[in-house]
Parts: structure tokens; sequence; C-alpha cells
């Protein structure tokens, strides 16, 4: 029998960025929250030997183990799903503020019409634009509704950033200004304009200077060192869940963490939850924890896979299209760029932050006319500086031999003489792409990993070939000696690292018949336990998640409020 | 400036200097930062130069081997030269140690797969599902270094170090190319894996026992790394900056 601790008020499986987010929100409207974390505690003190890349870009110190726990992965339903065995494609966030502590800080807002994506389509391109098979949906909220909560993210955060030209309306303007601008940067803002396109500032969360947050927490300014995405921030420069909402819920002294300890199931009678049982790593021992509300704020795939392994919701079928526990998994197409190799000039690009580069949304969304085009959505494009680290970065022109003496000599030629642009595209989902229990393979507890169906389709290499085009556009204006593009998409292939931006499973909407939570991330079946993260994605937007991550984050928590006030119920 | 300054020869300024001179103390509550804590820390002190009139070589006891036997090692050491040869631009993998740096990787977590998920059952898989194999990667070695020599000596009666360059590049493209069969893993997984080897070991930090001198960084202009780039983030061209190592930020 397990251990039995007393009853809290809320109990969070996972403290990344979404479980800080709520931790913060919910102690300081007094209630008690316990957050369960499956790695271990994480201080900026760390990371005072943090400039190594070897170890934490290339041995990735910060992530996930995948020896107890990883992921299966099939292109399609008729090859069997084999595990992700070492990292490629996308990293997994362990331990405290999870992958808030290692990303780099771009902290977009979805635009107004990935909102509302099918109504919007078929207003102005009628229902043939949708292919059959791709099941987008309205997400149950509109821009406007969500902008609060956006404002209220970066306020937390300090994101620096001026506005989007072509993005949804703002409340307020960013807290802090925009980043420095490198030359490199400056080039990519002069090619845009030349093209009549809207450049603007990437919205960062490294600081651009000095910043107070609402909650009084006092942060210093990004110092540009070159090792963010993959790092943790000696200087708590960059904003993540440890330097940020975490010490505010725990100032309350309503929030504990308990570290190592590891989820396995949701606790529930009927249709409502009871607590988590999980496990102390250390000891082995299993504890329950019972609550009056669970929160999953797991990531995407362990948000699917406890309530699958937990018989909560209705799981998806694609076979006759019911259920929607882990329908609509998507993630992101980003292959389509164009490389400039400067023969004559060397840039300062070893230097650098996650988030220091600028961007444009002309063919982001519906922000362009897809009447002639073979697709729906697009991309953001960016240029960024992230800091060029050396075992990473051996660009060389096609045809250089991948090894020996030709390589050496233009592997160092070009280092310091490259500029890459990239196109984030939108990903849509397809009836046949869904995340769900493998059954073969097992967790270190002896649990099912969580099984992945995806491949890239033809709206995806439509869309690759498209906007790598006008990241070619950008890179000639700049006038390098020789222009590379990388239009060919290919199949989905889970070596390549391409991003953590993994989304749906958990989608929300305004049916329950096709969605898992509402608009408050409250799952529709269990009205006590609310799902928050990209899981909540009915499809992926062409940016990078997080801000609108937050944004739901903080929805979420005031419906948790709600829903206690009013002493039970649906939220909407 | 006197902040340029600072940067080029960061090894010597303290975390507590340099967080004061950049204005760095920020008033107010400071729930989420860390400043406290990074002001207190004292940096190490420099190593004292070595003494100009008696230059005096000290013995790397770094380089010994974990895990390769000496023949394996020499293997290593004449293929990775080839992979990242010595040149006009400057020193090659020999040179630079990575054969050492392979050595040792191989002997801990990494060589073992520790950290990768190395369950059963092992099925072949497609091409986008990644390595299947149940070998972990010092087995990979081992077997890849055999068959190396086993086909430097079938093919041209010598060890694969004792061939002349060219015919070390024609056994190393025969991996690369898959034209030689392993039975229990690919040749060209196999060569695959020590040309990024390789290119670690020239390009990390001089703690894991490559990159010797920071010289692989000198080939690139690199800076290793340091404390900021602040200074130099708006500055048109490649400013030269000497670099630094993780030893530079040890305190004591
Ligand atoms: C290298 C990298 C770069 C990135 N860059 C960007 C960027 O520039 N912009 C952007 O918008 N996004 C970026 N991201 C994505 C961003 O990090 C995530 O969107 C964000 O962290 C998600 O928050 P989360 O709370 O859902 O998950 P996480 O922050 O990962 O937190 C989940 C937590 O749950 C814990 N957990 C999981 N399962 C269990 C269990 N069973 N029991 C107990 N605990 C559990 C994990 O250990 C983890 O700590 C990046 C990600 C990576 C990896
Ligand atoms: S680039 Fe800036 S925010 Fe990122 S780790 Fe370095 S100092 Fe921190």
């Amino acid at each position: 029998m397990p251990k039995r601790l007393p009853k809290v008020d809320v109990v969070l499986v996972g403290v990344g960025w979404t479980g800080g987010i709520l931790a913060s929100e919910l102690t300081k409207a007094g209630l008690t929250v316990v957050g369960l974390e499956r790695g271990k505690e994480r201080k900026t003190e760390d990371y005072f030997m943090v400039h190594d890349e070897l170890r934490y870009a290339l041995r990735y110190e910060l992530m996930q183990d995948l020896s107890r726990e990883t992921v299966t992965f099939r292109s399609n339903e008729k090859v069997r799903a084999l595990p992700m065995r070492s990292y490629g494609s996308f990293l997994l966030g362990d331990g405290l503020g999870g992958a808030g502590v290692h990303w780099n800080g771009q902290t977009y807002r979805f635009l107004p019409y990935d909102f509302q994506i099918r109504t919007q389509t078929i207003e102005r391109y009628g229902a043939n634009k949708i292919p059959a098979e791709m099941t987008i949906q309205d997400w149950g909220i509109t821009y406007d509704e969500l902008e609060p909560y956006f404002d209220k993210f970066e306020k937390m955060a300090g994101i620096s950033g001026e506005e989007n030209p072509l993005g949804g309306k703002r409340s307020d303007k960013y807290p802090t200004p925009p980043m420095k601008k490198s030359p490199t940067v400056n080039m990519f803002i002069e090619a845009a304009k030349k093209l009549n396109l809207h450049p603007y500032m990437v919205p960062s969360a490294n600081l651009s200077e000095n910043y107070t947050n609402p909650d009084g927490v006092a942060r210093a300014a990004c110092q540009y060192c070159g090792y963010c995405e993959r790092f943790g921030c000696e200087y708590g420069a960059k904003a993540d869940p440890v330097v940020t909402v975490i010490p505010v819920a725990k100032k309350t002294g309503k929030f504990e963490i308990r570290s190592h300890s590891n989820v396995r199931r949701i606790l529930h009678t009927g249709n409502r939850a009871t607590g988590v049982l999980y496990v102390d790593v250390t000891t082995g021992e299993e504890i329950e924890q019972p609550a009056d509300i669970v929160v999953l704020t797991s990531f995407v795939f362990n948000n699917v896979r406890l309530l699958l392994m937990s018989n909560l919701g209705r799981p998806y079928n694609a076979a006759n299209n019911t259920g929607v526990i882990g329908k609509n998994y998507a993630y992101q197409v980003f292959k389509g760029q164009s490389v400039g190799f400067f023969n004559d000039s060397e840039f300062n690009t070893f230097a650098g932050a996650g988030s220091l580069g600028a961007c444009l949304d002309d063919f982001n969304g519906d922000n362009f006319d897809h009447s002639d085009l073979n697709f729906i959505h697009g991309a953001n494009i960016a240029y960024t500086q992230t800091g060029k680290r050396p075992i990473q970065n051996n660009l060389v022109p096609k045809g250089t031999p991948g090894w020996g003496k030709e390589f050496k000599a233009a592997s160092i030629k070009y280092y310091n003489s490259t500029i890459s642009v990239a196109a984030q595209g939108a990903c849509m989902p397809f009836r046949h792409h869904y995340l769900d229990l493998d059954p073969t393979y097992r967790d270190a507890y002896g649990d099912p990993l969580i099984r992945i169906t995806f491949d890239f389709e033809e709206q995806d290499r439509q869309l690759t070939q498209y906007l790598a085009s006008r990241c070619e556009d950008i890179v000639k204006e700049m006038k390098p000696s020789l222009v590379e593009t990388a239009k060919e998409l290919g199949p989905y292939d889970i070596t390549p690292y391409q991003s953590t931006h993994n989304t749906g499973g958990v989608i929300m909407g305004a049916d329950p018949a096709t969605s898992a939570v509402n608009s408050y991330l409250q799952m529709w079946d269990v009205e006590n336990l609310f799902v928050v993260g990209a899981s909540a994605f009915a499809h992926n937007s062409g940016y990078n998640p997080t801000g609108t991550v937050g944004a739901l984050a903080y929805r979420a928590a005031e419906g948790i409020l709600k829903y206690r006030k009013s002493g039970g119920g649906i939220l909407v | 400036m006197a902040n340029q300054e600072e940067n080029k020869d960061s090894s010597t300024i303290s975390r507590r200097k340099f967080l004061a001179n950049s204005g760095y103390a920020i008033g107010g509550l400071v729930v989420g930062g860390v400043l406290g804590s990074l002001l207190g820390r004292e940096p190490k002190q420099q190593t004292p130069a070595p003494n100009q009139s008696a230059p005096q070589q000290t013995p790397d006891f770094n380089q010994a081997l974990m895990f390769f036997t000496q023949e394996q090692f020499k293997v290593v050491d004449a293929a990775t030269e080839r992979i990242f040869p010595k040149d006009d631009n400057g020193p090659g993998a020999r040179d630079l140690g990575v054969a050492f740096f392979i050595d040792h990787q191989l002997a801990g977590e990494y060589g073992f797969n520790a950290r990768d998920y190395m369950q059963p059952p092992f099925f072949p898989g497609e091409k986008v599902q990644g390595y299947q194999g149940r070998l972990r990667r010092r087995e990979i070695y081992e077997i890849g270094l055999r068959e190396m020599q086993n086909y430097s000596m079938s093919k041209y009666k010598k060890n694969f170090y004792d061939l002349a360059p060219e015919e070390q590049d024609a056994v190393l493209t025969a991996f690369e190319k898959d034209e030689i069969k392993l039975t229990t893993t690919s040749a060209s997984g196999f060569f695959k894996m020590l040309v990024t080897n390789t290119l670690e070991g020239v390009y990390a930090d001089p703690l894991y026992g490559g990159n010797k001198n920071m010289s692989g960084w000198n080939l690139k202009k690199y800076p290793g790394n340091q404390m900021s780039y602040a200074n130099i983030i708006e500055k048109e061209g490649l400013p030269q900056i000497k670099p630094a190592s993780l030893r530079d930020h040890l305190s004591h």
C-alpha cells in the first residue's frame, strides 16, 4: 500500500514554465500547492561552469535522462514504432524549471488567425482549401480574449521587444526595449526593408536592461554570452521559472516543491480526480498525494501519457476518428532556410543571445494571399544571432568534402562569415498524426512509453518550398559571395535537431466532442483536472510556442481560482 | 575604454569586479536574481606564469589511456589526423590531443550510452527512426578499429597507422561509403561517429583532453568562454579576444 499524505488544495505534476506560473498565481491567491517534480532542484549558481558546449549542448546535461524514459516514433501506422534511443529532433526538460531553464527565450504571441483558423480559412478561401485529412479547428478562444494573459506573461518575464507591425493588437508595449542590434542583425533588417517587408526585433526573454517585474523580482541585463539555448543563464538574465515565478510562490510559504518525485498516475473516483500517485525516485517508495484540484504541467508528452495511463478522458482513435486524448499532435516545419557565405567579411557571430535577432511575419499566418498556393498558414522568418559555438557550427559550401584538408580549411574560413535566415513553419494537424501508448516499450517504472505517429505532409513540403524562397530573397539582398537554400523538406526524421516545439494531444476548443479541454484548460470530462501546456494547441503556429503557452497558463490559473470560488462545475 | 580592456583578458578579472564595473548591482527586492551569490564568489588566482628565463615543460598527466589499447590509440590518432590534418591554418587532431579526448569520452558515460535508452527489444528500423542497435559506442569503436586494421592488413599488408596518408584516406573512404561490410554495425555509422568525435576533440573545452592550449579555438578565432560580450555585440568586424577556458572560471 502506498503511503498516503494529507490532502492539499492543488497538486502540480511537473514544475517547469507552466507549473511555475500556476504555483505563483495560486499561492498568491492563498491556496496551498504541492509541486511534484521528477528531476532535481536547480539554481543559478549551478551555471558558473556552464559555458561548456560539449557537456550542455552535446551531452545534454540538463535534459531528461533517456535511459529512464523516452518516446517511440513511427512515420505511419504501417511501420513498427521504435524508441528514440538518443537525442535528436527535440530535447526534453527535466528538473526544476523544466525546459524553461535551457530555452532561448524567443517569446511570440500567436496570431489572431491561429485561434480561429478554421473559420477564417473557410471565410477567405472556401471549405475546399482544407484537405480532407487536415483536422484544423478553432481554439474556443480568440486572440482578443487571450490578450490580457499575453500581457501578464510578458510583464512577469520582462520581455524585451518592439511592436510587431503585422501582429495582433497590443494593450501595452513590451516592458523592456528590444535587444542591442549586432551588425548582422542590422544587415537582415536593411535587406528586409529594401524588399518592402516588415522586420522587427525578436521579442526576447533575455533582458535588454535591468528589470523589476510586478511581483518585485529584480533581474539583471543579458550579457550576450553566446551560451543560451541548451544552457542555464549564470546571470539570471534569461527569464526562466527558477528566477521568476518559483521564488514568488516560495515566498508565500504556501508552495512546497518536492523534487525527485515522478508521478505515475492520476487518482480518481469516477470523473473526479482525487490526487496523484508518485514514486520517490531516491527511495523507490510509492506515495499518494491527495488534492482538491490536479493540474498536469508535465509537458506535452507526459500530459497525454498520464491521462491515457490513468484512463481519464476519451482516447483518440484515428481509425474511426473518435475520442480526443492524443489527437492533433503537431510539430514545427523548420527546414526551409537560406545561407549566405561572405568571402570578404567577418562578423562577431560567436557572441549572441538566445533571442537576439530580427524577424518578420509578412509570410506568416494568413498575412499573405494563399489563393494560388497549395498550403495554408506560413512561417515567421528570422535571422537570429544566438552565439556560434565551434563544435556545432561547421557550415561549408555544397560540394566541400565532409572531412579532411578541404573541409578543415573551408569550415575555418567560413566560421565567422555566414548568415542563415530560416523559416519557422507552422504545422497543421492531420487525422493520422497522434499520440498514444506504445504497446511494447516501457520506462524505468514499467509504464508504457508515449508513441508518436507523425510525418510531414504535402502541405508542409509546399510551405517549405515557398518560405525557403522568401528567405533566399532576403539573403540575396545582403549580397553575399554565395547563397545556398534548403527547399526540400524530406520525410520527418527524428535524428537531427529541429525544435522542441511539440504540440497537441489534449487540445482546447469550444465543443466537448472535438476537444479535451475548454478555454481555461479545464478537462470537459473531469472538472477538477486542468491540463496546461502546448498540449492544448489545436495546431502549431509559425512561431516558438512559449509566449502562447505562458498566456494559457495564466488563464488556467484564473480558471482554477474561479472554479474554487464557484464550488465546482464546468467554467464555460 | 576600460571595459574593452577587460574583454581582452577576462581571465584576470574577478566576477566580483566584473559585476561591479558593469553596473550590475541593481537595487530593489532581489527575489529571483542571484547577485548576492555572484558577488560573494572569489575567482581563482591566475596561475603564476612559468619562469620566463627557464621555461619548464610540465608533463601533461592527462595524456594517458583510460580505454583504448595502445594499438587502438595509434589507429585513432592516425585516423583523426587525416580527418582534421595539420595544415597552414594550424595544428591538426594529433597536436590537439584529439585521440586522448576520444579515449577519455569512451571510458565514461558517453562510451556506455549511459543516458540513452538501451532497453530491448531491438529491431532494425527505418533511417528516420535513428540508431536501433544494441551495441554501445565503445563496442562500436572496438569493432570499427579492428576492421580498420584488418582491412589495412589485407589490402596493404601494413598497420593502418603505418600507411601513407593517401592510403589512409582510401581506407577511411571505404568506411565512409560502406564499401566495407561489418557484421554487427555499419561502417559508415562508425565513420560518422569518428568524424563527430574528432570535431568535438578539436573544439571542446581543453578540460576534456583535446583542443590543447585552446589551439583549436584559435583556428576559428573563437574566444572560448567569456563573462560578457555586451561591449562588442554592436561592433563591426571580428573582435580579437584572447581565449579563456573553463579553468579561468574556477574559484577557490
Ligand atoms: C533547447 C530548447 C530551446 C527552446 N527555445 C524556445 C524559445 O526560444 N522560445 C519558445 O517559445 N520556446 C522554446 N523552447 C520550448 C520551451 O522550453 C517550452 O515550451 C516550455 O518550457 C514548456 O513549458 P512546460 O511547463 O510545458 O514544460 P517544461 O518547462 O519542460 O516543464 C515540464 C516539467 O515537468 C516535469 N515532469 C514531466 N513528467 C513528469 C512526471 N511524470 N512527474 C513529475 N514531473 C514530471 C519535467 O521534469 C519538467 O521539469 C525551447 C525548448 C528547448 C528544449
Ligand atoms: S545570452 Fe544572455 S540570457 Fe542567454 S545565457 Fe547568456 S547572459 Fe543569459
